[in-house]
């Protein structure tokens, strides 16, 4: 049950976060929190990645030096290639949050609120 | 000339960074060099069509690097085909808008048209990137534009705008997890080599969760039932030089996107199996296609209208899928050129009326008809080929996709088909009504104002009132009407050529 919880750990993790940015984003009036909950689910997807490429024992995946320079065995090193996608994906949340906030920004001086509501009560009228 | 597919997405790329600049020293330079951008992906397209004609399906690696280690574009039949179809309407839209653009984009032009080169420099990215991943980016490059795009649509669009960036950045995200579980399945993010792995390897449960997330994901996109729901107020609110622009290509491109994960990433007969993927996008189609076309009845908005029919018509794209024969997988790509054609129509045909009457509920058009020849020609023609009248484009996707759905021994397809066709009607032939057979209200005797005719979408400049403004209206500018009638032209040709398109380019790169 336990060694069953340890193995799929990361997995859990992942699941949480993802429901409790999902929660953010439907479930909270305020935009400012909705951005938030954006962010932690995007952060999700970025751990689940991380994640699955650890390797216990690993090393940097750096050829020359730690192991001596002939020896390249692949087990002794972590993937390298899911941090790049991560670094690539951390800078595409980065974009998307920092147009949310330029909105949000845009949204406070033109309506003098972020709550959802009362937004949706402004766009009927 | 082995260089030409990189200036696709390339040419727009480079451009969005120059334009900006550009319109910060010289501001009418602005719109030429934007449309040249588009021209030139559009070019290059045509030359890569012509070359995989000739010579077959053929392979670009960015930067020379093969693919493991580099990012490759797959060009074959179908993804330069939808490629030369989307930037040709954008350049038809971007011209013919131009008038909008110079009120709405205000004192920076610049910004307007590098968000729009973005916009066309992840669409086509999408439609021809080999690799997983690298679709991830150009899905993100292409909807941050849009968020932008659609944001700078005044009061209203704000709020929609922001809502559909939240709702896109879940699909998104959604999509990157699914690839996650296939990367760490396969250990590969190029899509042929994954689906060689996918289909050798008993498929596991990860697998399948994650095509659950990706079709997730671009489903939320693409606005498909039970996801739309950030599509109608985001295509209502958007500037009118956007919503022709977005409208025809963006949610088209998610649904290619899908139609290219099903030919090439994940091998026949991957979703009958524990996730009956196929099942739910053929029912969740059939149910958006009779949503939609009811939803877009009951609005008498012109461009929310439009909307609804757009989840309508994206719905097709799903009913493809869902079949999955090489057939409705042709069809589905058949839709996607057809859908582009005939939606730009009707949406630049919306922002021309816009443009001169300043109306956008249907029953205020009486009369507009005779006024207004060459914009609610195309109108006409654009919503004959909604329906599906023959010869346009409409019918013939829609009478391929019930040919498919007869060979599936999947009746109802054939029933919700026609019966959409019918539904299409009830909306679009009633607005032509008005248009054409209706006479114009008169102009007003007295001063007192009709606040039941009163329009809440007034044009940011001049706010005329309701009556007697179709009286005194005249065609718009040359510069509108000609691309206008352009697209529509190719919303007949594209339904007169359609076999030539089916059997020469589309059967071929729909069958493995």
């Amino acid at each position: 049950m336990i060694e069953d919880f340890a193995a799929r750990f990361p997995y859990i993790a992942t699941a949480i976060l993802l429901v409790i940015g999902l929660y953010g984003m439907m479930g909270k009036r305020s935009l400012v929190k909705q951005v938030i909950g954006l962010t932690i689910f995007q952060s999700a997807v970025i751990l689940f990645f991380i994640s699955g490429s650890l390797l216990e024992g690993a090393t940097l995946p750096i050829l020359h030096g730690v192991h001596g320079p002939e020896h390249a065995d692949p087990d002794d090193f972590v993937n390298p290639l899911p941090h790049v996608l991560m670094l690539t994906a951390i800078v595409v949340g980065v974009g998307i949050t920092g147009v949310a906030l330029s909105f949000l920004i845009s949204i406070y001086r033109e309506f003098g609120t972020l709550d959802e509501r009362e937004l949706l009560d402004e766009m009927r009228k | 000339m082995d260089q030409i597919p990189v200036f696709i997405p390339g040419a727009p790329l480079l451009l969005s960074l120059v334009v900006p600049l550009l319109g910060r020293a010289w501001r009418r330079s602005v719109f030429p060099v934007a449309a040249l951008g588009i021209a030139l992906s559009a070019l290059a397209s045509a030359f890569t069509l012509d070359r995989v004609l000739e010579g077959g399906p053929f392979r670009y690696w960015l930067g020379g690097w093969a693919p493991p280690v580099g990012i490759e574009y797959a060009l074959d039949e179908v993804s330069a085909f939808v490629s030369l179809a989307i930037t040709s309407v954008a350049l038809l839209a971007l011209i013919s808008t131009r008038r909008w653009a110079e009120r709405e984009a205000g004192d920076r032009p610049g910004v307007f048209y590098g968000l729009a080169l973005l916009l066309v420099a992840g669409l086509t990215g999408i439609v021809l990137t080999g690799d997983l991943f690298n679709l991830f980016v150009f899905l993100e490059i292409a909807s941050l534009a849009a968020y932008g795009l659609v944001f700078i649509g005044g009061r209203k669009a704000m709020v929609a705008g922001f809502r559909y960036l939240i709702i896109g950045s879940i699909g998104g995200t959604l999509y990157l997890l699914g690839v996650g579980f296939i990367y760490f399945a396969t250990g590969t993010l190029s899509m042929a080599e994954a689906q060689e792995l996918l289909g050798s390897s008993e498929s596991g449960r990860a697998v399948q969760a994650g095509a659950a997330f990706i079709f997730a994901g671009l489903g939320l996109k693409m606005g498909l039932v039970p996801l739309h729901l950030w599509l109608p107020d985001a295509y209502e609110h958007a500037p009118s030089s956007v919503n022709s622009l977005i409208a025809p290509v963006m949610t088209k491109v998610a649904g290619y996107a899908m139609l290219r994960m099903t030919l090439s990433v994940f091998p026949p007969g991957y979703f009958t199996g524990a996730v009956p993927i196929a099942d739910a996008l053929l029912v969740l189609g059939l149910i958006g296609i009779v949503f939609g076309s009811v939803a877009a009845a009951a609005q008498s908005d012109l461009r929310r209208m439009l909307a609804y029919s757009s989840i309508s018509q994206l719905a097709f794209i799903a009913v493809g899928i869902g079949l999955g024969t090489p057939l409705a997988l042709a069809a589905a790509l058949l839709h996607v050129a057809n859908h582009a054609a005939m939606k730009g129509t009707l949406f630049l045909a919306a922002a021309s009326i816009r443009l001169r009457v300043g109306l956008q509920r249907t029953h205020n058009l009486a009369g507009l008809g005779p006024r207004m020849p060459v914009t609610m020609g195309a109108f006409a023609v654009g919503a004959v080929a909604m329906v599906g009248i023959p010869p346009t484009a409409g019918f013939f996707s829609k009478w391929y996709m019930a040919q498919a759905g007869l060979q599936a021994g999947q009746w109802i397809v054939v029933a919700v088909v026609l019966a959409s066709s019918l539904l299409t009607a009830v909306y679009l032939f009633r607005a032509l009504e008005q248009v054409y057979l209706r006479p114009a209200k008169p102009e007003p005797s007295g001063r007192h104002h009709n606040g039941e005719d009163a329009e809440e979408h007034q044009p940011p400049s001049a706010a005329p009132p309701v009556r007697g403004v179709v009286a005194r209206a005249s065609e718009a500018p040359w510069d509108v009407w000609v691309p206008l009638a352009l697209l529509a032209a190719a919303t007949v040709a594209l339904g007169v050529f359609n076999a030539a398109i089916m059997e020469r380019v589309l059967l071929p790169g729909v069958t493995p």
